[in-house]
């Protein structure tokens, strides 16, 4: 049977994951078999690990402000690779000004801080191929 | 894509793809094991298992980076427990193995355990096929705990090593006996930790009691897996029991074995599959559940009669 998969990936040099954390868990609560890769991700670390691990669904997170480099690379990377399905989608702290950017570089998606976690379940459930 | 002949090429994508074939049970993926049969036997797999925490993953990222200093390419396939009430899982080992993922020498998969072990210890086997046929000179499996379930995947294993930490009390004398039985390297990690010195006692002192039926001697080695020691020592401790199995024929013994169950999981779980899918599609299914709910029949001659009617 197949099960969606996830990576929960911090790119960048954030101090700390515990947002990351919490979304893991809730996909994991889900149902989504989620793989964790922890902190300071490069993008080609990231694209790599989707690569090996099959992942349907990349999720990002970003408190630092790299997100308008570090987003659209990651997508690039990926697409790269051959993986054309992946969806792609993009979380932190994220002004409002810099999402159509972010989504004309190919994030299906971003939530911003104080995102309920469901929504992120619903948007992948609807999403994901 | 041709998955088969893409990854004997060398494509990642095409060995990850198989993979997921093989995890889901998805048709093809018969197909695909039919196919790289022939381009496997060539590698050597290592079994690491133990309590969880233990350091196995550090354990694992720091053996495959001396193996690749070695000029040896390196397959991972590190298994976590899925949650039985959601269906879902954490896999978070590649966290410890972060340097080697762009290291185009190594491949790491991580896989939940699905549900059904029977199941994971046949997928297990199928996914480690799958980087042999890639050409994988080693192959880890990572899995936690120590129990019949591991000893199962570990069956895909030409050497299991066990890991162990200090302070884990009384918890030794509840896993002994698997231990005992599965591991033919032991592992001391978290040597840094009070209690090791004390801990490779009691390790000795069990494996005296034990009174080992062969003559290899598991041997027991003190690691420091987060910086890094103890690391040749173990890989010498491999090694040597690498070359033990080969020369006394017990590696021939225990991949023959390894094929006859192989064949029969294989043939268990087509005939089952089969007989259910019969069942179902017939409406018999429902029919014979609602006869046994009502004491009409038994599970027993249900299956006799089904057997009867299907396996002539
Ligand atoms: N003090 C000390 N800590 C270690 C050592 N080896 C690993 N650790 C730490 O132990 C923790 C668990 O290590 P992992 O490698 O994830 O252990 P594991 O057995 O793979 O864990 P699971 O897969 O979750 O069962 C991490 O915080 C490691 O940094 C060691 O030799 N000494
Ligand atoms: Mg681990």
């Amino acid at each position: 049977m197949a099960k969606v998969r996830v990576l929960v990936a911090k790119p960048g040099l954030d101090g700390h994951d515990r947002g990351a954390k919490v979304v893991a868990r809730a996909l994991r609560d889900a149902g989504f078999e989620v793989i964790y890769t922890g902190l300071r991700q490069t993008p080609e670390q990231i694209a790599e690990a989707a690569l090996q691990e099959d992942v349907n669904v990349v999720a990002m997170s970003i408190l630092s402000g790299a997100h308008p480099h570090l987003f659209p690379k990651v997508v690039n990377l990926i697409r790269e690779k051959g993986m054309d399905d992946v969806l792609i989608i993009g979380g932190g702290v994220i002004p409002e000004t810099d999402i159509p950017a972010l989504k004309e570089a190919g994030i299906a998606e971003v939530f911003t801080p104080g995102t309920p976690t469901g929504d992120i379940v619903e948007f992948i459930k609807a999403n994901v191929k | 894509m041709d998955i088969v002949e893409e990854l004997l090429k060398g494509n990642r994508l095409a060995l990850s793809r198989a993979i997921t074939a093989i995890e889901n049970e998805y048709d093809e993926a018969m197909d695909i094991m039919k196919k790289l049969y022939p381009h496997t036997g060539h590698a050597f797999v290592l079994g690491i298992t133990g309590p969880p925490g233990a350091g196995k993953s550090t354990l694992t990222d720091k053996l495959a980076r001396a193996y690749r200093a070695q000029g040896k390419t390196v397959g991972i396939i590190a298994i976590d427990p899925t949650s039985p009430f959601t269906g879902g899982a954490i896999l978070g080992d590649r966290i410890r193995m972060n340097g080697l993922t762009t290291d185009e020498g190594v491949f790491i998969r991580s896989m939940g355990t699905r549900g059904s072990l029977g199941g994971l210890s046949h997928k297990t086997a199928d996914a480690v096929k799958a980087m042999d046929a890639f050409g994988k000179d080693i192959i880890f499996v990572e899995t936690v705990g120590v129990g019949q379930s591991e000893v199962d995947i570990v069956k895909a294993a030409d050497t299991t090593m066990v890991v162990l930490i200090p302070g884990m009390g009384d918890d030794i004398q509840a896993i002994k006996a698997g231990i005992l039985e599965i591991g033919d390297v032991f592992t001391i990690n978290k040597a840094d930790h009070d209690g090791a010195d004390k801990l490779v006692r009691e390790m000795n002192m069990m494996l005296d009691l034990d009174g080992l039926m062969t003559d290899w001697r598991p041997p027991i080695q003190k690691v420091i897996a987060s910086q890094n020691e103890g690391i040749t020592e173990t890989i010498e401790n491999i090694e040597k029991h690498f070359k033990y199995i080969s020369e006394n024929g017990i590696l021939t013994k225990r991949r023959t074995e390894r094929s006859k169950n192989e064949m029969l999981d294989v043939l268990h779980s087509n005939i089952g599959s089969y007989i259910t899918k019969k069942l179902v599609e017939s409406g018999k299914m429902d029919e014979y559940v609602e006869q046994i709910k009502a004491r009409e029949t038994d599970p027993y001659t249900v299956v006799s009669n089904v057997m009867k009617d299907m396996l002539k």
